[in-house]
């Protein structure tokens, strides 16, 4: 190992952590932005020309604000749960190819932090350890809140991993490999290669497991905030509570990623315009998670863990089947 | 089972806007309740529920007021701090000092001195409103024999402390907002036209 290879990839590192970190401030403001307009509100208007420095006015409120312990909370756990989160979220970005390969000045840059043959295997592995943190953020908060909170997020996340691990299943079957860029090579040729195209209710599966691993609207109900307050949040402030809002919003990003990445083609060929795709790719399901929040009324929990264990399961299940039966025959 | 509301008939009816939303029976076995789902589920209402928000996001039509800089309009009887008008003829002050505005306040916040002028006529020297106390009923505007103290529109008079008073002086019209025509006369029971038919009154001759 290399002096070089170290150093390139601490660099890659401070970047996607500071990109990301950045682009969560943004999601934000492009949230509050497009769900005001989709509600015919202007929404964040006085910070800034068009409210765009909304974002700075809110990382002072979180950064200055005072850090509160409560009393009966259990102290250590109480004050891990936030990083887990945002940690965890930014660890299971090491596997995700962002951009194709460039050179810079003749360098070549693989814009991935670590190329394991393992990758989406990795990815997933990492968003599952994210459930500790709402888990344990919300038992150790000494709020009945975010207690409730806290069994919600054990059973949606256990739950949905078995979904998003099924529904993956099929088409890494097809591809051969768990590498995001194998995957990603598999559909360079063009739009007629989408796994999409082979494989739609993996993808539907996937994008579905998608919305309650992030904990987005129509399955919110894990920080519900009309009936559970701000669920594991509840009693945290500050930049604790931010962390988990970073976490929440990178993890959004990076799934994103992940869904145009398997099922939508990624970056193809690799080319400037492939790479640019990818980006929209990303940027469509971005819109996505937000459209969904102004347009659709949230599920029970028992009405999630019903579509769970009794509609996506089986149909994961029977779509794994059908294509090991196709690609035998 | 619809139930008649004496005072509030909605006219619902095949002509009007509004109709009764047709609601389905519950389910109640469970082949009924999967039936229900697979409806549900394939007949498309969440695409319309999509739809809806992106057509009015791309109709921009947005209905915020951004209240420090723009104000919806309010209605001419609205009740905000009041004002002390003006004859138009003379430009003398309208109030002769009768006290009913204080007698009548239920809130007891209006305080005034008066004392007899040269001319024999009843001088008001004090006049003030603790709008912290004021609750804006409109008792003063009501009794005021003369019309002298109507209720304006300015609505925003919020202050440091929890009593303010608004003096005479904030009342009262400017002598050279009336020449200018910028008194408005409160529109209600009783209120004058302003016009040429206004005939001066014996006070000034």
């Amino acid at each position: 190992m290399d002096m070089a290879f170290i150093i390139e990839t601490i660099v890659k590192i401070v970047v996607i952590l500071l990109v990301f970190s950045a682009l969560a401030g943004l999601g934000t403001y492009f949230e509050r932005k497009v769900l005001a307009f989709m509600q015919r509100r202007l929404g964040p208007m006085h910070v800034g020309p068009f409210g765009l420095l909304q974002v700075a006015a809110d990382g002072v409120k979180l950064f200055t604000k005072e850090d509160i312990i409560p009393q009966n909370v259990v102290k250590p756990i109480f004050k891990i749960a936030p990083v887990i989160t945002a940690a965890t979220a930014f660890m299971a970005a090491a596997a995700i190819p962002f951009w194709p390969e460039f050179s810079v000045f003749g360098y070549k840059v693989h814009p991935i932090v670590a190329d394991v043959n393992i990758g989406i295997l990795y990815v997933l592995g990492v968003m599952a350890i994210g459930l500790y943190g709402p888990l344990l953020g919300g038992m150790a908060s000494a709020n009945k809140f975010s207690l409730i909170s806290a069994a919600r997020s054990a059973a949606v996340f256990i739950s949905y991993e078995v979904i998003s691990g099924l529904s993956l299943l099929a088409p890494l079957m097809m591809v051969g490999s768990l590498s995001l860029i194998d995957i990603n090579n598999y559909q360079a040729g063009g739009i007629g290669n989408w796994i999409v195209w082979s494989q739609p209710v993996a993808f539907i599966l996937f994008w579905i497991a998608a919305f309650a691993e992030t904990g987005r609207t129509p399955f919110h109900l894990i920080a519900n905030d009309h009936e559970i307050i701000d669920g594991f949040g509840t009693e945290y402030s500050g930049m604790r509570w931010g962390l988990f809002f970073i976490g929440e919003y990178a993890n959004m990003f990076f799934i994103s990623f992940v869904i145009a990445i398997i099922f939508l083609g990624g970056f193809g060929d690799g080319s400037i315009a492939g790479a640019f795709q990818l980006l929209l790719k990303v940027s469509f399901f971005f819109f996505f998670f937000l459209w969904t929040r102004a347009a659709w009324p949230d599920v029970r929990p028992d009405q999630l863990m019903w579509l769970c264990w009794k509609v996506l399961m089986p149909l994961a299940v029977v779509n794994v089947v059908i294509t090991g039966l196709v690609m035998m025959f | 089972m619809h139930h008649n509301e004496p005072l509030n008939d909605r006219n619902v009816s095949e002509q009007s806007p509004y109709f009764y939303v047709d609601i389905e029976a519950y389910p109640t076995t469970n082949w009924d309740k999967f039936k229900q789902v697979v409806k549900r589920t394939f007949n498309g209402e969440l695409f319309v529920g999509l739809w809806v928000v992106m057509r009015e996001m791309i109709k921009f039509d947005i209905h915020t007021v951004q209240y420090p800089k723009e104000k919806l309009p309010i209605g001419p009887r609205y009740r905000a701090v009041h004002k002390l008008l003006r004859l138009w003829e003379s430009g003398y002050e309208r109030c002769i000092g009768c006290g009913l505005c204080e007698k009548i306040c239920i809130s007891d916040c209006i305080r005034m001195e008066t004392k007899i002028d040269e001319n024999s006529r009843k001088e008001v020297t004090e006049y003030s409103i603790n709008l912290g106390r004021c609750i804006f009923c409109g008792y003063c505007a009501e009794v005021c024999p003369e019309l002298a103290i109507v209720h304006g529109q300015r609505y925003e008079n919020g202050s440091e402390q929890r009593a303010h008073f608004v003096i005479k002086d904030d009342m009262l019209t400017p002598l050279d907002w009336l020449t200018s025509g910028q008194q408005e006369e409160f529109p209600g029971f009783g209120a004058i036209t302003p016009n040429e038919s206004v005939t001066k009154t014996p006070l000034a001759y």
